[in-house]
């Protein structure tokens, strides 16, 4: 994978995600992530299921995952919130080998401060379920989508991507 | 659709024309109707009960209709739990699943609970929300003569199909007779579609 020091870049994600095999990306868009729309649209590989509420982006994985498919879930961090039902008694309950890529809203760099309560409570509350959890923000570190979902799958458990930048590109 | 004053069907004599008719289906279910099916079901295999998720039969149902559309995939949904996920009718509109049809066991009431009435109660006609949301079929019924005729066509017709069953409301029923549980269910079927 060609690896560039700018901002994270949709094509980057994307590379990634096809060297996991993904089938879906199950999305409701947001600031952190709205600039991939179309290149997930737009993917050979991937197709693109957009939902109204973010809770239904776990049940519509899981129904993937059943029927023998391999979905991503790519919401925002207040999305993540609302999902909380579904994450519990579907993603963990099912041991679904699920990545969940969240946009981290209010994160502006590693040692910067959080500036809202979105980003301050996102990491505690995936770090009391149990969920594994690293930051992506540019292409450099790219390469943790790949092995976040590996290791979503050898422990057969959701790990969460945080993206943590905005597009800048 | 009838107008008269007939009584409302029970809940599971309407199942049990839908069970009659049901071939390889996977049978998602929701609420009451996971306590209602397990009798009447033909193919106990191939059914899984969303349990972990409320309201959310109806987004597990579409993600395997799009896994797999050579399925054909059947949710058995209630009208309480939908109104927890209405967004879901819109979210199914657009991804237009050729080989899903939506049931909703409208009973007015949260039977699991105890029977309380919902907030739609009386004022919520899901047969027009879905055709409001971009479902390019939806019926209702509440006479089961008339579902029986009509269910041939509502199978063989266009999907993503929302059919609307006024039933009785029971109130809270005993355990869960029959029914295997969602993380028995889950690794099975997905087995089961995996080889077929």
């Amino acid at each position: 994978m060609a690896v560039s020091s700018g901002a994270l870049q949709a094509a980057t994600v994307l590379a990634e995600l096809q060297r996991c095999g993904i089938t879906h990306v199950v999305w409701l868009p947001d600031s952190e992530t709205g600039y991939m729309y179309e290149a997930i649209r737009d993917s050979a590989f991937l197709t693109l299921v957009p939902v109204c509420r973010e809770g239904e982006s776990i049940a519509i994985a899981a129904g993937l995952f059943m029927g023998g498919k391999r979905p991503v879930v790519l919401i925002q961090s207040t999305g993540f919130f609302e999902s909380g039902d579904s994450v519990r008694g579907l993603a963990l309950d099912l041991k679904l080998p699920l990545l969940l890529m969240i946009g981290y809203r209010g994160y502006r760099g590693e040692g910067q401060p959080l500036v809202d309560s979105a980003a301050r409570f996102l990491e505690p509350i995936l770090d009391a379920w149990g969920i594994p959890h690293y930051v992506v923000e540019s292409d450099r570190t790219c390469s943790r989508i790949s092995e976040a979902h590996q290791q979503a799958v050898s422990t057969t458990h959701p790990v969460a991507i945080l993206m943590g930048q905005e597009y800048t590109g | 659709m009838s107008d008269g004053q007939r009584e409302i069907p029970n809940p599971s004599a309407a199942l049990e024309v839908l069970s009659r008719a049901r071939t390889d289906e996977i049978v998602v279910l929701s609420e009451s109707t996971r306590q209602d099916w397990p009798p009447l079901s033909t193919r106990p295999e191939l059914d899984i009960a969303i349990t972990g998720s409320m309201g959310k039969a109806s987004s597990f149902g579409l993600g395997v209709a799009l896994a797999r559309p050579d399925v054909k995939v059947w949710v058995l949904d209630t009208d309480g739990a939908l109104l927890m996920n209405l967004g879901s009718l819109v979210t199914i509109a657009r991804a237009q699943p050729a080989n899903l049809l939506h049931v909703v066991y409208d009973n007015g009431a949260y039977d699991t609970t105890g029977g309380q009435p919902t907030p739609g109660t009386g004022i919520v006609d899901f047969r027009a929300i879905a055709q409001g949301a971009g479902y390019p079929s939806s019926f209702a019924y509440d006479d089961l003569e008339d579902f029986q005729e009509a269910l041939p066509s509502i199978l063989s017709g266009p999907k993503p199909a929302l059919v609307v069953l006024k039933v009785a409301s029971l109130g809270r029923r005993d355990g869960v007779a029959g029914m295997r549980r969602m993380g028995d269910a889950f690794p099975s079927i997905r087995d089961y579609l995996a080889q077929h």
